[in-house]
């Protein structure tokens, strides 16, 4: 691998050198290196593009690492990847995409990830996506996830794009059983003409599940953003969803929240703000000596952490 | 030294201009001054002068002689002035830790912020990695401001009703903190007060009252007319704190 697609490595996975555990790096759109361990299994689809990520009921504190690295201009690909936790497993898997354009053409990484959490399982997601290069290539990448937590289980999912993607439609779906909680974190900046959608419906199919969906975005210069999130309460259950935009120069947001109860027993709640940073946040960050950029750069910075 | 000279104000009203302050000639050494007064009557709006967040209509501003009307917020920030905000701001995202280490100019470590903040009476390990968000309450919040200023330790500072929206009990500890403060920190401590227990500990005081200095002086001079006149007492010392 050369220097540019190891520094993608490292923003978008923490990746410096080989990763414990097991990992499976893809470096324009073929396998670069791949590890397994005794209760992490990773197999090529044989019918389609991608990988299914195996792992073991019962195991528990291994980490996986699945980054997906694009460098050539011109490369577009359409990857599914299946994770199959086992039941009682609790497992920390890594996710992220970076690409770095410097030609003329459209780089994009299309990725469906599907995720089968087992039974009183427990998985930490984590995934970023990133761009760089000054290629008047767009940079564009179109993550799907969806996720089904049987009986008991539990997902995090914290998602993050900051800069760098020129077009993004990110969808999640999720479908939870009795028992089953979900929480999304997601963390979005745009610049320029970037635009970004996104699109969340969660199921609240079991007794007791309950779900949390979180967005944070900072919108900046031309940019649009399009936040989607959408509840369904089917049964006894607890479901919120909340938006906090920070919108900056000539940028559009729209926050679409939606709630749906259909039980005597759902309980949901959406917030949605949108609005510029406050002129008393600047006022009391310059009293300690910030310029206006850098009370701006900080708040921005706060806010996305 | 700072030094207002012939410092006036006026704010758009709906029937046409308001003069907030008029003419405010004052020079205020170093030691510690409270200025009081009653509600409505300039005070804040004499800080935020100070600090450059209001520009006034007329008149100048020497810090040790030098003029600085004409510098921003940031620049009389970075030429010593500091300022407690009346109604802190929150940050979403933003620690304690964050807040006091921008304060500070540099990165500190934990233990440095933590004496800043046991300083003003909090129990620092509980506060240190919270956001300055909602979930801070007033006082609280009264008290990290108070550390931010503490944490600059610069040669003015000024501090807008340091008392407001600070429960009984949380104000005995805060009297001490400016007591100490009175000790340790140099140069100039400027408090808008109505406690009568803060003018207690004031080395000047200045009245200010409808747009003009009424009354300036030590607190011998000062302190006994503004309790002993019932009306002007009554007005002076009509207390935002719960106490």
């Amino acid at each position: 691998m050369n220097n540019t697609q190891l520094e993608l490595l490292k923003i978008v996975a923490d990746m410096e050198g080989t990763p414990e555990g097991a990992f499976n790096i893809r470096a324009n759109g073929g396998l670069e290196e791949r590890h397994v361990t005794e209760n992490v299994d990773i197999r090529t689809k044989i019918d389609k593009s991608g990988i299914d990520i195996i792992i073991k009921p019962n195991t528990k504190g291994e980490k996986v690492h699945i980054p997906v690295i694009i460098s050539e201009s011109g490369l577009t690909e359409l990857v599914y990847n299946d994770f199959y936790i086992g039941d009682n497993a609790e497992v920390e898997i890594v996710a992220g995409c970076g690409i770095h354009n410097c030609g003329g053409e459209e780089s994009r990484h299309d990725g469906i990830h599907s995720f089968f959490v087992g039974k009183n399982a427990r998985v930490k997601y984590t995934e970023k996506h990133y761009g760089s290069g000054d290629g008047n290539g767009e940079r564009n990448m179109n993550p799907t996830t969806v996720i089904n937590i049987a009986e008991g289980g539990y997902m995090e999912m914290d998602t993050t794009q900051i800069e760098g993607i020129d077009s993004t439609k990110r969808v999640t779906t999720a479908k939870l059983s009795d028992d089953a909680t979900l929480i999304i974190r997601e963390k979005l900046m745009t610049h320029g003409k970037q635009r970004a959608d996104t699109d969340f419906t969660v199921d609240l199919n079991g007794k007791n599940s309950a779900a949390n969906v979180i967005s944070r975005s900072v919108a900046k210069d031309e940019s649009y953003q399009l936040f989607i999130s959408k509840i369904n309460g089917n049964n006894t259950c607890n479901g919120h969803t909340e938006c906090d935009a920070i919108i900056m120069d000539n940028a559009h947001v729209s926050a679409v929240p939606e709630i749906t109860a259909n039980h005597i027993d759902a309980s949901l709640i959406h917030e949605a703000a949108i609005g510029k940073i406050a002129g008393e946040q600047l006022i009391k960050l310059m009293t300690l000596g910030l310029t206006d950029q850098e009370a701006e750069e900080q708040i921005v910075n706060g806010f996305l952490k | 030294m700072l030094e207002l000279k012939n410092i006036s104000f006026a704010a758009e009203a709906e029937n046409g201009k308001k003069e907030i302050l008029k003419n405010i000639n004052l020079k205020i050494e170093d030691g510690f001054s409270v200025i009081t007064g009653p509600n409505g009557g300039g005070k804040s709006t004499l800080a935020k002068i100070i600090a450059g967040i209001i520009t006034p209509t007329s008149g100048r501003i020497l810090l040790d002689g030098e003029d600085i009307t004409d510098l921003s917020i940031t620049e009389r920030a970075k030429k010593g002035i500091s300022f407690a905000f009346q109604q802190p701001v929150r940050f979403k995202g933003i620690t304690v830790h964050d807040l006091i280490s921008l304060a500070a100019g540099k990165e500190i470590s934990i233990s440095e912020a933590c004496n800043f903040l046991s300083e003003v009476g909090l129990c620092a390990r509980d506060y240190i990695n919270r956001e300055v968000n909602a979930s801070l309450s007033g006082g609280e919040l009264k008290r990290i401001e108070i550390a931010t200023v503490l944490a600059r330790s610069t040669k003015i500072s000024l501090f807008d009703e340091p008392e407001a929206g600070i429960d009984l009990w949380s104000f005995n500890s805060l009297i001490k903190v400016f007591e100490k403060m009175h000790g340790n920190l140099g140069g100039s401590i400027i408090i808008i007060s109505h406690q009568e227990r803060i003018l207690n500990i004031a080395d000047r005081i200045i009245v200010v009252s409808a747009g003009s200095i009424e009354q300036t002086g030590t607190k011998d001079d000062i302190l006994p007319s503004l309790l002993g006149k019932a009306d002007v007492g009554c007005r002076v010392l009509t207390s935002k704190a719960e106490v």
